[in-house]
């Protein structure tokens, strides 16, 4: 089964044999430039991994001053102009710094070793794509410290919040969305190139590992919807500083059409967020229940029709600005049927499970818990679609309960999932396990701890985005923060499990794990930096 | 194999025409982004969904008034923040016959010590009512100059359309009072001297 591998000559060496041809420039710089120069699919990954975590924590650590400010009422901590700009960085600190360039990382290292290609069909605009990053989050971040503060207006930015009544600083922010934006298309143009150009000889489309397949349609998302994004904050901008009134009534445009525009980005937005989560729990259930994917082809074809219908549900974001009811019952249909697909994901991870052999390894744990609440924050998503129901949820607790139950033990835990599944293939050593299932364990308590309550709040009526609130919340509040700072700190364990698991541990072999099958588990542990430089030979094995 | 066939390899066609297709459906959708502008309008407008009227003139039609039936006519003016205008209209609301051509006058005082530019922006309710009305003139066509302290009175000339749906017997007007601002308050103020000229 193993494809037979290519002799795979150490860095030095192979350097030097380039060096001795054309291309002198091959050899790999020192220091820091190194990173700053690097071309490696491998290194590249890791930078946007590592870039990831550190802006997981940044914004961590607002999302604490939130509930800090919210853990009893009144206002205690912070000013409410303060509060809403915590409020609106966390989110955009979370979506465009946290998840997606986590998920970009993830790619990087193993989409080649998964296909069998040498590395990324573009590997200089890989480069370029994650330097964009740190410039683009430095300077949303340095937003915080100009006068009038940050963007204050929610991570939707509604106009004409986000332009008539915004902070001068909203310039910046426009500015460092395009940087992080060319990033993501650059990116996402780049892995699609991989994956239709570079496979191995013999692997066809539907011989790729899910997390390819699901990477290739979220790619195909992002460079559908990353341009309406730029244009719609280019619209801001023109707003903001050339006087014209794209959503400026006045001048007989149309706040409205922001909404329109903004989740018609943004509904594919989510799901470039989690198509990835699901090929990466894709592979890891199959590998520790020692059964093949039940349903590989329905797999696919489910993530293809989320990906056509995220781009037609986008309204269910706006059932309260007055549509008319044809456009209410369109889009709650719409949005309805998408829990199809996403029915016939769960029921065959579910029957992945079915009478297989199942070990619980850290990567499981946190497969298993994705699949538990992912679903959760499934339901609560119907619960919203419905039009007239929705009405009576929109802008609540409610709907931050959803929204974190699909993205925190959604997209976060399958995250950490392919995390700890892949450390053994970067490091060489496999992750404390002792360390991880307190990592999972408190992890899960305490996300639990922290959006539960959030349902019962927003059902109440709990409004979001507002720093004090009436007496009856206070209980859920308080639960709810203890959970939040609870989940904050458990991620100091996951920190503690990757750098001990990169000085040492456990010795991986190859094939790390016995269930898994991809590509990835024939390359040595750890990957050597230059991998399949001849391709391997590809025997499909049955989906 | 060395690195310069890995090159050769990530440089071969399929890669270059990935890469050039990408490219063009980002210029595509970006375009589309700024495409959808005027395309919402046009859809708002053709459908009447967003209480959006026509911003021009149009002629009475004599479609002879249909005398069956009463639809009650509301205004509602609201000021804004940024212009401190005050605006009136004469009377609260009007019942007229559908096909019957009515006029009200709205009475526009700037209160402070400054001329400004001010717009009155339009919207009607139910969104439905919006095709069958029709505006013959308006004050929503241009913008105003007042001058500190001035008054104007200015009337609004409409007839409803005698298709307007049968359940429908509210129409609910209501002209918000925007600034406009300094920057393309010149320009304007060219465009409406020449109109005034035609006079």
């Amino acid at each position: 089964m193993a494809p037979k591998l290519p002799p795979q000559p150490p860095l030095e060496h192979s350097s030097a044999a380039t060096a001795g041809g054309a291309a002198a420039h091959h050899a790999p710089p020192r220091g820091m430039l190194r990173w700053l120069l690097t071309t490696n699919h491998k290194e590249i990954g890791s930078l946007y991994l590592i870039f990831s975590l550190i802006m997981f924590f940044i914004g961590g650590i607002f999302a604490l001053v939130v509930r800090a400010e919210l853990f009893q009422p009144g206002l205690q901590l912070v000013n409410p102009e303060f509060f809403n700009q915590m409020t609106t960085m966390h989110g955009l600190i979370m979506v465009f710094a946290a998840v997606m360039p986590a998920f970009t990382g993830l790619a990087n290292w193993m989409i080649p070793l998964q296909i069998g290609a040498p590395d990324m069909a573009l590997p200089r605009l890989n480069n370029f794509s994650f330097w964009l990053l740190p410039v683009a989050f430095l300077l949303l971040l340095s937003t915080l410290l100009m006068p009038g503060g940050g963007p204050n207006f929610g991570w939707t930015f509604y106009a004409p919040l986000s332009t008539t009544f915004a902070p001068p600083s909203t310039t910046f922010f426009i500015l460092s969305l395009h940087i992080a934006g060319i990033s993501s298309i650059l990116g996402a143009i780049n892995i699609v190139a991989t994956i239709l150009n570079m496979r191995a000889p013999g692997m066809r489309m539907m011989d790729m590992p899910l997390f390819v397949w699901t990477w290739l349609i979220t790619a195909f998302l992002l460079i559908a919807v990353m341009p309406v994004l730029a244009g719609v904050i280019t619209m801001m901008l023109m707003d903001i500083n050339f006087g014209t009134s794209f959503f400026n009534a006045a001048g007989g445009g149309d706040p409205v059409l922001f909404q329109h525009l903004f989740w018609f980005f943004g509904h594919p937005e989510v799901y470039i967020m989690i198509l990835p989560a699901f090929g990466i729990v894709s592979a890891i259930i199959p590998t520790f229940a020692r059964k093949p994917l039940f349903g590989y082809a329905s797999m696919v074809y489910a993530t293809a029709s989320i990906a056509l219908l995220s781009f037609l549900v986008w309204a269910h974001h706006m059932f309260v600005v007055g549509l008319p009811l044809v456009a209410e019952l369109f889009f709650m249909y719409t949005t309805m049927l998408i829990a199809v697909p996403t029915g016939v994901k769960v029921f065959n991870w579910i029957t992945t499970l079915f009478r297989g052999s199942i070990t619980f390894e850290p990567p499981m744990l946190f497969a298993l818990a994705f699949v538990v609440l992912f679903t959760i924050g499934g339901f609560s998503g119907l619960m919203l679609a419905i039009a007239p129901a929705d009405f009576q949820y929109h802008d609540t607790y409610f709907v931050v309960a959803h929204f974190h139950y699909v993205l925190v033990p959604g997209a976060v835990f399958a995250i950490m999932a392919g995390v700890y599944y892949w450390l053994p293939k970067w490091t060489g050593h496999y992750p404390n396990v002792r360390l991880s299932q307190w990592h999972f364990w408190l992890s899960v308590i305490g996300v639990n701890l922290t959006f539960f309550p959030m349902h019962f709040s927003g059902l109440a009526g709990m409004p979001r985005r507002i720093p004090d609130y009436a007496l009856q919340f206070a209980d859920f509040n308080l639960v709810s923060s203890l959970g939040a700072f609870m989940f904050g700190a458990s991620q100091l364990v996951f920190v503690a499990v990757v750098i001990l698991c990169v000085r040492g541990g456990e010795k991986a072999p190859a094939k790390a794990w016995e269930g898994a099958e991809d590509l990835e588990w024939s390359v040595p542990s750890p990957a050597p930096l230059h991998t399949f430089e001849t391709p391997p030979t590809f025997s499909p094995h049955v989906h | 194999m060395s690195h310069e066939d890995h090159d050769a390899r990530s440089r071969n066609p399929g890669v270059r025409r990935t890469v050039v297709r990408s490219v063009a459906a980002l210029i595509g959708m970006f375009a589309f982004a700024f495409a959808l502008v005027p395309l919402y309008d046009v859809f708002c407008r053709v459908t009447g969904i967003n209480g959006k009227v026509d911003n021009t003139a149009q002629a009475v039609v004599h479609e002879g008034v249909d005398d069956s039936r009463y639809v009650t006519v509301q205004f509602i003016t609201r000021g804004s923040s940024g212009l401190p205008w005050r605006m009136e209209v004469e009377t609260r609301q009007v019942r007229v016959h559908p096909g019957q051509t009515s006029e009200v006058n709205f009475t526009f005082r700037n209160q402070s010590a400054e001329a400004n530019w001010g717009r009155a922006v339009p919207s009607v309710s139910p969104s439905r009512a919006s095709r069958h009305l029709r505006k013959v003139s308006c004050f929503c066509f241009d913008e105003q100059y007042l001058e500190a302290g001035e008054r104007l009175e200015l009337p609004l000339v409409f007839q409803l359309a005698r298709d307007l749906p049968p359940d429908v017997n509210t129409v609910t007007l209501v002209y918000t009072l925007y600034p406009v601002t300094d920057a393309r308050a010149p320009l304007r103020a060219q465009v409406t001297a020449g109109k005034g000229d035609e006079a």
